[in-house]
């Protein structure tokens, strides 16, 4: 019980700021957050960290750990190595409004261009669909808009395309919804135009560091830009619509 | 006790927070890709000992023994007035080296190790003018789908040299059954070499992730239970990417080996 452990938590503001050093008591099954709220607690009551279900569910503690983005309330102690300081800095991506709290406010804009679900004609019939079905998409809804992916994808870490990319969440929400086996909306002139699914080079950060195991790149991603390839980029199925244009369902 | 006065945002190629070795991966990447390249290339241009047994059209080495090809010749296609320096390798590699190239799982490997965009999860990279990911140069990888037609079409090729490996010529002129470490070696390349293309995300999209209504269409439930089969496939995708380039290189060597009569591929029965 008497293992300190030190921590370096980034204190400032989107300009400027340090890395301050606290030092705390362990206790066993601590995570992160335990320790930051234990800094909180006892040596800076100022410190700015967001947090609500400390259950790895409502996507609030995104930060990043010793370099790698992480929920703060998942992330146990034990697994750092004794005696080496943890640091402890918000995510990059985003402005800093204090310490550890970040505007991702930026997410929701992106979120406003995506169509909602349209319910496709089922021509007088109770709409249905098969569980079979419905698992694809199912993936999907798990997601709990931490925005670790969006941190970490290097088309807005590095190349700050904030205004013509979408990011790794607004592919699985669009999947989700193109993938619907009742919905009827076409998303494709706007993952193409307007939210860059060509800038995405499948590099698979976001899988990486998706906390609810979404197979990002694999399941949304991909199966995004095969659509975009049935729809633009396939000289046979372009020709196959010319000399066939589809009847519209 | 301070250590920045600004945020520190600025980046540069390799800078990042991360303490353990990111780097591993890529640079395991380069050797292998490169060592592979290297040694495909050296290869195609050296263009000798790549068949070997009854039947072989360019040299008759080992006559008494079934006939094997490199998977790097094969399906050999030797055309009239070909000059000595064009290897029929040439004619060959282009496809199974398209494929790779535009493999959604290669594409991740080589942007990481080659290109750092980025080189790793976290990392920085080089900024040099407007990132353009697949939409400029490299739109070209939106055609995956055609290298991996052609891709099925090798896979029966390939299949048909493990049946030619199987056939021995008898002393008196007729044909048996037999198998070598060379037969399994074909048959092995053969078999990674299926898991690698059948796992293929532009198959999985084909065959049945186009749909969204598997019980609107025509052969749904048979399309839905394609695509659960790739699907499955899948998962090891990068698993079967890199079995398959090793068992395809081992292969040639092998052949390269008896056909040079450096060994003695030894028969099981
Ligand atoms: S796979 Fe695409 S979306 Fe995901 S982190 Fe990489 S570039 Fe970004
Ligand atoms: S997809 Fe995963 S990483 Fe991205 S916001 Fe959702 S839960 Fe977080
Ligand atoms: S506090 Fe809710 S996810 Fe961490
Ligand atoms: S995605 Fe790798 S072979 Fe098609």
């Amino acid at each position: 019980m008497d293992e300190q452990v030190t921590l370096m938590i980034y204190r400032g503001d989107n300009v400027q700021g340090e890395m301050k050093e606290y030092k705390i008591p362990v206790a066993p099954g601590m995570v992160v957050l335990d320790a930051v709220h234990a800094v909180q607690a006892t040596q800076a009551p100022d410190l700015a960290v967001r947090w609500n279900c400390k259950a790895g569910k409502c996507g609030s503690c995104g930060a990043e750990v010793n370099g790698r983005p992480r929920l703060l309330c998942m992330d146990r102690m034990d697994k750092y190595p004794a005696g080496e300081p943890i640091a402890v800095k918000p995510l990059k991506t985003f402005p800093v409004i204090k310490d550890l709290a970040t505007n991702v406010s930026w997410n929701y804009d992106v979120n406003k261009k995506i169509p909602a679900f349209k319910m496709r004609d089922t021509k007088g019939e109770e709409p249905r669909f098969s569980q079979e079905e419905a698992d694809r998409v199912q993936e999907f809804r798990k997601c709990i808009e931490c925005f670790l992916c969006q941190n970490v994808c290097h088309v807005l870490r590095e190349h700050d395309e904030k205004n013509t990319f979408g990011g790794p969440r607004f592919f699985v929400r669009t999947a989700g919804l193109e993938m619907h086996p009742l919905d009827d909306e076409n998303r494709l002139d706007l993952l193409k135009d307007q939210m860059g699914l060509g800038y995405c080079n499948i590099t698979k950060c976001c899988t990486e560091v998706c906390p609810e195991s979404i197979a990002i790149t694999d399941n949304a991603i991909i199966p995004l830009k095969e659509r975009l390839v049935d729809q633009y980029y396939d000289p046979l199925r372009k020709l196959y619509r010319i000399l066939f244009p589809a009847k519209k369902t | 006790m301070a250590t920045v006065a600004a945020r520190d945002t600025e980046t540069s190629l390799g800078k990042t927070d991360r303490r353990d070795n990111w780097w591993a991966g890529p640079l395991a990447t380069i050797i292998v890709l490169s060592g592979f390249g290297i040694y495909a290339t050296f290869r195609a241009v050296y263009a000798q000992d790549y068949e070997l047994g009854h039947g072989a059209r360019v040299n008759q080495i080992l006559p008494e023994h079934a006939y094997l090809l490199s998977p790097f010749f094969s399906p050999l296609i030797l055309l009239p007035g070909m000059p000595a320096w064009f290897s029929p390798a040439f004619l060959i590699l282009w496809a199974p080296g398209g494929f790779r190239l535009t493999c959604y799982y290669y594409r991740k490997a080589y942007y990481r190790a080659y290109f750092g965009d980025p080189p790793g999860c976290a990392v920085g990279e080089v900024k040099s003018g407007r990132y353009m990911g697949e939409t400029g140069l490299f739109i070209f990888q939106n055609l995956h789908r055609f290298f991996l037609y052609v891709a099925i079409l090798f896979i029966l090729m390939l299949a048909v040299d493990v049946i030619h490996a199987c056939l021995w010529p008898t002393t008196g002129g007729g044909i048996t059954l037999g198998a070598s470490v060379g037969t399994i070696v074909l048959a092995v390349n053969v078999v990674c070499l299926s898991l690698y293309t059948f796992s293929c995300h532009s198959l999985r999209h084909l065959v049945g992730g186009n749909i969204d209504c598997f019980s609107c269409v025509a052969f749904g439930q048979t399309r839905h239970k394609l695509w659960k089969g790739v699907s499955k496939l899948n998962k090891n995708h990068m698993l079967w990417a890199w079995c398959s380039l090793f068992t395809v290189g081992f292969a040639d060597f092998y052949v390269w080996l008896v056909a040079s009569q450096t060994i003695i591929d030894v028969r099981l029965f």
